[in-house]
């Protein structure tokens, strides 16, 4: 169970590169213990810290600097999540207090670990995103963007309005933090027919040689 | 009844209900699990009162993090990893899960073993928390990288939620040049078509040239299919499909063999099957690839040089970033690059083949002085066929680490690394930042390619290799 996401006003952060990877976003070295939590510190460590492993802030990175101290939102560059399937990644965004990602484009698992984690994955065009961040820099903690999963829409100030699109089931996933597992097996009649008949169909894939 | 695509037959096969909008409850057939992303979901599933619907239909392997040292146990090079290991190891045998352990004679990365054990099956869906879970698509399965909470819940469910892809066909035509692997087409398709060309797709791959690879090359085009950002990648099972799974462990036997070899023949898209997007890539005057900057997408035949901006199809941003990272500047070639490294494995190229093609470029040659070369070979089966063959002990001439089969340096796991600013000629899959290491330079190559330029201590192809440079 997921705390639900319906509305986010909230600072905004540029962190616009192409192909952000999950490594940069938690390094396979911060993943120091079979766990979802204890990661927000590893968050961005490659950018975040001056040296390897350490922990002295590295003042040139966005999230390092007090304007944007309060960041619920990041304004991301093309494919952002590639790479590694680790939901380390969201987990340790969202341990930081990240509660959505603007980006021209996600790649598909990281999509997917944001909506089941109550991240809001925002698609919207490269000059959207790049016009929001312009806005954002004048005044940070006062240029707030709000994120709607209600109306499927982005707003920063005045005249600045975009409506992105999400599948029906992510939204809900989204507006209702459901725990996905228990939606499923509300089904569970039809896995089971399902599974009978495909017995008859497909015998090899349940018929298994004794474990090799 | 109208013209369906592979892609639709794999869905439709697997529908359990429609969901509402494009999503639908699609059944699993089989889960993978690793050290380093399964282990939380079995422990998730624990704690949360949940158990594995099927567990013989659940698999698990030691491959991320496991040291490739020889000598091995469950202490890793990353400090803290043996928890990861031994937690791994006690949630699998508590699920009562297939684990293939460290010492185990069958061991290695998950998308090697489950090709030649035979777990991965034509039609079969197939899921692993992995990215490069599409590389098992070349047999013909629906096989896709998800999160851990997802694996949790194909664990506890045997199914998962998914938004159908649309379906995007490559077609990969004309007759491949001798120097030209599978690695090279991967390469070439995402460069010229970005690394988010597949956004949104399920990719079939056809075509002359892919119907002439073998299984192995197979595997690896599929495998750079996720650096494609397509949710996965697949072949259409013909007959070299059959002839590599017949027998193998968990194939299907005696009348469900026959059987199973009749339905998945007929895995294959319908003539005048319509797809959302196709390409078509003339492979006859493709040449040997190499990347040059951060992202697979960066990309350039290996004769070739550092392009220029406007030639790059990087974003200003994204290109100035690469080149500073690389150190490199625009103009420069590819064969004016000393390497300090050269490493040959990885879920990519580590097969029996690929090592066999890289042990003919290095038989009776040695790596350049002051380049550290490895090999990994994928699983301990490969491993002992490739000694079997006699390879290890070229590779071992040459002056390469001869390793336990694992991922190893394919990625940085806080353990060894290749060094700051290293550059490293890799057949593994990404060259994204320091991603074998803090500031490390990666190039991706095919194994042949690593190997030729191990030799030479620059980047280069085969055919760079002068004959006089063989000692023996």
């Amino acid at each position: 169970m997921t705390e639900p996401v319906r509305q986010l006003f909230a600072v905004a952060a540029p962190l616009i590169r192409a192909n952000v990877d999950t490594d940069a976003i938690i390094p396979s070295r911060e993943m120091k213990t079979v766990s979802k939590t204890g990661l927000a510190d590893g968050l961005f460590a490659g950018w975040r810290y001056t040296t390897i492993g350490g922990r002295d802030p590295e003042p040139s990175f966005v999230l390092n600097q007090a304007p944007y101290a309060q960041t619920q939102i990041l304004l991301g560059g093309e494919n952002f999540g590639c790479g590694s399937s680790r939901e380390h990644a969201v987990w340790a965004l969202h341990e930081f207090g990240i509660r959505s990602v603007i980006a021209p484009s996600f790649a598909p698992i990281f999509f997917g670990n944001c909506i089941r984690n109550g991240i809001v994955p925002v698609r919207l065009a490269a000059e959207a995103v790049q016009r929001i961040a312009s806005w954002v820099v004048i005044d940070p903690p006062v240029h707030r963007v709000r994120v709607d999963v209600d109306a499927l829409c982005v707003e920063a100030g005045e005249g600045m309005r975009w409506t992105f699109e999400l599948d029906p089931e992510s939204r809900e996933m989204l507006l209702e933090g459901l725990d996905a597992i228990d939606l499923t097996l509300k089904s569970k009649a039809d896995i089971d027919a399902f599974l009978e008949r495909d017995r008859i169909e497909r015998p090899w894939i349940y018929r298994l040689p004794e474990h090799a | 009844m109208t013209a369906r695509t592979l892609f639709e037959k794999l869905w439709t096969s697997h529908l359990v209900r429609e969901l509402g909008g494009d999503t639908a409850l699609i059944a699993i057939d089989r889960v993978f699990l690793h050290e380093r992303t399964g282990s939380v979901a079995l422990k998730s599933l624990s704690e949360s009162n949940r158990t594995i619907v099927d567990p013989a239909r659940v698999f698990c392997t030691m491959d991320h993090i496991v040291d490739t040292r020889p000598g091995r146990g469950d202490d890793t090079v990353l400090p803290g990893g043996k928890a990861f290991i031994t937690e791994t190891r006690a949630a699998a045998e508590a699920a009562r899960i297939r684990l293939f352990d460290v010492r185990d004679p069958l061991q290695g990365i998950v998308h090697v073993i489950s090709p030649e054990l035979g777990i991965v099956l034509p039609g079969a869906t197939v899921v692993c928390p992995d990215s490069h879970t599409c590389t098992q698509g070349a047999l013909g399965a629906f096989a896709w990288g998800i999160g851990s909470t997802e694996a949790e819940h194909a664990l506890a469910t045997g199914t998962l939620r998914v938004k159908k892809p649309k379906a995007m066909r490559v077609r990969f035509e004309g007759e491949l040049p001798p120097t030209v692997t599978a690695k090279d087409l991967s390469i070439a398709l995402i460069a010229r078509f970005g690394s988010v060309g597949g956004n949104g797709y399920a990719v079939e791959f056809a075509g002359a040239a892919v119907e002439a690879l073998d299984i192995e090359g197979r595997l690896t085009l599929c495998n750079m299919a996720t650096e494609f950002s397509a949710v996965t990648g697949f072949i259409a099972p013909d007959h070299k499909t059959l002839e590599y799974l017949k027998g193998r462990p968990y194939a299907p036997r005696g009348a469900d063999w026959a059987r199973a070899a009749d339905a998945w023949l007929a895995l294959r898209s319908d003539p005048g099957a319509v797809f959302d997007r196709e390409i078509v890539i003339d492979v006859s005057n493709l040449g040997p690839m190499v990347t040059w900057g951060t992202s697979p997408q960066h990309a350039v035949p290996v004769s070739g040089c550092v392009p220029a901006e406007s030639e790059s199809g990087a974003s200003p941003e994204s290109y100035q970033r690469a080149l500073a990272y690389m150190g490199l500047s625009s103009g420069i070639p590819m064969y004016d690059l000393e390497v300090g490294a050269a490493f040959i494995g990885s879920c990519t190229n580590s097969r029996v083949s690929d090592l066999r093609r890289a042990a003919e470029v290095l038989r009776g040659r040695r790596v350049a002085p002051g380049v550290r070369a490895i090999c990994v070979p994928g699983s301990m089966s490969v491993k002992r066929a490739a000694e079997a063959e006699g390879l290890d002990q070229i590779f071992k001439d040459a002056g390469f680490e001869w390793r336990e089969s694992g991922c190893s340096m394919c990625f940085f796991a806080g353990g060894e690394s290749f060094g700051a600013k290293q550059r490293v000629i890799s057949s593994t899959n990404r060259n994204f930042e320091s991603r074998q290491g803090p500031e490390t330079r990666t190039h991706i190559a095919s194994p042949e390619t690593v190997a030729a330029s191990a030799v030479l201590g620059r980047i280069a192809g085969v055919d760079q290799l002068p004959a006089q440079a063989r000692a023996s």
